[in-house]
């Protein structure tokens, strides 16, 4: 198995195949869903893509952490993470095409 | 917001497409990342995240409800890491 890394190149060459636009109007496309995405997150929504998957965000409290190095304890300040939960699908499709 | 949401605010930012064009556009992307992690590759979005692949080896489990032993296969799960600069604007303000 060959492992490939796609980018935005990928997804906008994807959208210029499919769709037929040009290839900087595909790439402006692929940012700008990116952006909606992004935004919707940091104003704290649920992003949930049907057949895709859902981005949460959650508020983690403050803890006590240590520097894994030096075994130093490091206080962590309360934070917002994301979290992806796939959907059914995903899980399925990635399943049963990485199965040897 | 969930995709039909997103495919509206494409579809006003730009006049000029027709909305199955939209439709077909937010689809590809979606659709694109999840056919490259069935291949086994990872989609990195610098700014946003990286989609990949984890492995989880073959272990023995058991059913919670009879405590029977039962041998669970190896398999592949789709992961996310969030990108860094989407990391700290959850942070700020």
């Amino acid at each position: 198995m060959a492992e490939k890394t796609l980018t935005r190149m990928d997804l906008s060459e994807a959208v210029f195949r499919e769709v037929g636009l040009s290839r900087n109007e595909s790439a402006s496309l692929v940012e700008s869903v990116l952006d909606h995405l992004s935004d919707a997150l940091v104003r704290g929504e649920q992003v949930k893509i049907s057949s895709f998957g859902t981005f949460s965000v959650r508020d983690k409290a403050a803890r006590v952490g240590r520097n894994p190095k030096t075994g130093e304890s490091a206080p962590i300040p309360p934070r917002r993470v994301l979290t992806f939960r796939p959907s059914h699908l995903m899980k399925e499709r990635v399943a049963s095409g990485n199965k040897r | 917001m969930i995709r039909s949401e997103l495919i509206q605010k494409i579809a006003d930012e730009n006049p000029h497409l027709y909305q199955r064009d939209v439709e077909k556009i937010v689809n590809t992307i979606f659709d694109e990342i999840i056919d490259a992690m069935s291949n086994g590759d990872r989609v990195e979005l610098r700014g946003f995240g990286a989609f990949s692949v984890k492995k989880r080896d073959a272990r023995q489990g058991r059913n919670p409800r009879t405590g029977e032993a039962v041998s669970v296969e190896e398999k592949h799960v789709p992961f996310f890491k969030t990108g860094k600069l989407l990391r700290d604007r959850l942070n700020k303000g």
